[in-house]
């Protein structure tokens, strides 16, 4: 299940200190680690907080003692983090976490949708969004590099049961030579009483602002990063991890914009409606953040649509997918008509018909006539 | 003359604190204790402050200064990553005002302590929320003026009793401790240091402007406090075996210690019968569980 391959990619990244609190649907993430710690699978300490809040703290604390952390969380967990997010980035702290995005609350909900972890995306953290539970595995070690060289944290996110709890075939790479990919975490800078710093103190505004200059520079690098990391991993494993994933996009008069599982369900959908001669094709955006907007804007040259699929909405504004994807095109191509659908909140489910129906929908108007069109919904 | 207390000093004179400030000594005193191999993990209080702003610092040793409510974890994850890079030494200490302790921290104090996570966690103590400016906490004792508890509205309800807390998780060591007996409170720091599990200590730290008291009697009010019974000087050991080390021949009346507070001044001659009496039942109890622990 996706949860396994998140602590398996831990355990194969060696991470050296977990801090976890339990939360549907992450639960089976933190039941392996602790039973891998428990007979030395791994060696790492496990440390069983009593809160999320708590979870990040203590792997705050263990990252500045130069050792390689990961967590897991899912929606209410991850909100109740949310200061810590900020204090990780801020801090320069590559924990790794793995988010099952899960619908907040109320009413409770423990399906998917992306709301928990897309209202983390201005705290500072690299943000991965998988499509099955290899690539749920592979990027976590992928994640680990990448963070650890910028020092900014990444989350590695899932989308509830059709991800976490769904049992897939997953190659588990040799801890060698994973080793040889990933070499161990060793910060210029960490806490210890041999070399005294204070970290974190009070900082006027003649420093902060430089700081957060700083945090954005190496945020502009991971593209890049995640790029290369993504080829060099493609060499040893034969998988290529990058910011995106295209599916019949050359030719497409209609692409569709996804993230997560969903996209899966378009690629199924773009195949068969290929069949009937509709040129349609799927970009599934990998990295939310930082968001991939080259990438994007040359996908898109030779398209005559877009339509982007989110599985949220910023309230008062539009799904957040779509708000990226208008702003990667503003200064670049104004004409091209871009539509914002809004699907599966709360765990509806999104099937092939639903692209089906979207895809109808936006071949049939030439520009959307509305800001946001809901799927399934009773307007 | 003999001195009671190591020379050397892990506190530099630059510090931010104010005239006369307790949480000082309480740092200068422990650091004595702890030495030079310590991290600490301080969230936001008046340390934060008093320890000066980046690029500076004055203390010798390392600093984190973590989130306001995650003193004890902070300190646990740094525990745990000292140990993972091959550090098993380093004592690392939790340094917390009362209201990052008894207030919004006390969830993953409670947290650590239940798991017996090998850290130190100090509290200084003064009172009330000083950093903000003289807000009321769970540490602010009955009776005080603060700026959120005015005179007509004084605090009405007791002192959070920490130690109780505390002791029903169980840890090896609790302590209290006061600025105004330095050589006990090294004593504790030092002991406390060389157990392993969770430590709790709990020290009496003035604060002038926030007491509304003169600076030159923050010493004289930490050995007042000890004498009066107000704030005792004791351990407790696995939450069981009590042990008072500061014996009192003859226990002071409290008015002498209210009266050079203006915190106090609004209070009423049956108000103050009240505080006495609310100390001498606490005084009546400890003293019960420091005899039934011999």
């Amino acid at each position: 299940m996706g949860n396994h391959a998140l602590s398996y990619g831990a355990m194969l990244g060696r991470a050296q200190v977990i801090a976890a609190y339990p939360i549907t649907p992450q639960t089976q993430v933190v039941e392996l680690l602790s039973e891998m710690c428990a007979d030395k699978t791994l060696d790492a300490k496990f440390i069983k907080v009593e809160s999320e809040h708590s979870a990040m703290a203590a792997c705050l604390g263990a990252s500045l003692a130069g050792a390689r952390t990961f967590t897991a969380t899912s929606a209410q967990g991850l909100a109740l983090m949310h200061e810590l997010l900020h204090w990780a980035s801020g801090g320069r702290l590559p924990v790794v976490m793995g988010n099952i995005n899960r619908a907040m609350a109320p009413g409770w909900s423990i399906w998917s949708d992306q709301n928990d972890s897309l209202s983390q995306r201005d705290t500072g953290w690299i943000q991965f969004y998988c499509s099955n539970n290899q690539e749920v595995l592979d990027t976590v070690i992928q994640a680990f590099k990448v963070s650890e060289k910028l020092l900014i944290p990444s989350m590695v996110i899932l989308d509830a049961f059709t991800l976490s709890h769904t049992y897939e075939v997953v190659d588990v790479p040799e801890q060698a030579k994973v080793d040889k990919f990933l070499p161990p975490f060793k910060p210029e800078i960490t806490i210890t009483p041999d070399d005294p710093h204070a970290f974190g103190g009070l900082t006027g505004p003649e420093h902060y602002f430089e700081l957060r200059y700083k945090l954005q520079k190496d945020m502009e690098k991971a593209p890049a990063l995640i790029e290369e990391t993504g080829k060099e991993y493609e060499k040893m494993f034969g998988r290529y991890l990058g910011q995106v994933e295209e599916h019949c996009c050359d030719d497409a008069e209609l692409i569709l914009v996804t993230s997560g599982t969903m996209g899966s369900t378009a690629r199924v959908a773009v195949d068969m409606l290929r069949e009937e001669g509709i040129k349609v094709g799927n970009l599934r955006i990998k990295v939310f953040r930082p968001f991939p907007f080259e990438k994007v804007r040359n996908i898109f040259k030779n398209t005559k649509k877009v339509a982007v699929i989110d599985r949220n909405i910023s309230y008062g504004h539009h799904g957040m997918f779509f708000q990226e994807v208008k702003s990667a095109m503003y200064g670049f191509d104004h004409d091209l008509p871009i539509f914002g659908f809004i699907a599966g909140l709360g765990g509806r489910d999104i099937t092939p018909s639903t692209f089906r129906e979207i895809v109808e929908f936006s071949l049939e108007k030439n520009k959307p006539e509305e800001e946001i069109i809901w799927i399934g919904v009773n307007r | 003359m003999r001195l009671s207390l190591p020379e050397e000093e892990l506190m530099g004179s630059g510090h931010r604190a104010c005239q006369g400030c307790g949480a000082t000594l309480a740092m200068r005193y422990a650091l004595k204790a702890l030495g030079q191999k310590t991290v600490l993990c301080i969230p936001a209080c008046c340390w934060s402050v008093i320890d000066g702003p980046f690029p500076y610092s004055s203390l010798d040793v390392p600093i984190y200064h973590c989130a306001f409510e995650t003193a004890a974890v902070s300190a646990s994850g740094v525990k745990a990553g000292l140990e993972m890079v091959g550090d098993p030494e380093t004592t690392v200490v939790a340094w917390a005002g009362d209201g990052g302790t008894f207030d919004i921290g006390i969830q993953a104090l409670s947290g650590v302590a239940e798991r017996n996570d090998d850290i130190l966690y100090i509290c200084y103590d003064n009172e009330a929320y000083m950093n903000t400016g003289i807000q009321r906490s769970s540490a602010t004792p009955y009776g005080s003026w603060t700026t959120t508890t005015p005179v007509k509205h004084f605090k009405n309800r007791p002192k959070k009793d920490m130690e109780a807390i505390m002791a029903a998780h169980r840890i090896p060591y609790i302590a209290t401790a006061s600025v105004g007996y330095p050589e006990d409170l090294f004593k504790k720091v030092k002991k406390a240091k060389d157990i392993k599990g969770t430590r709790f200590l709990h020290i009496y730290a003035p604060c002038p402007p926030g007491w509304r008291c003169r600076s030159e009697d923050t010493v004289k009010l930490s050995r007042m406090v000890v004498q009066n019974a107000i704030f005792p000087l004791y351990e407790i050991e696995w939450g069981e075996k009590y042990t008072l080390n500061i014996k009192i021949k003859e226990k002071k009346p409290i008015n002498d210690y209210l009266r050079i507070q203006g915190r106090f001044r609004h209070l009423k001659r049956e108000e103050v019968a009240y505080i006495q009496e609310e100390v001498d039942k606490k005084w009546e109890r400890l003293l019960a569980n420091v005899n039934g622990s011999q």
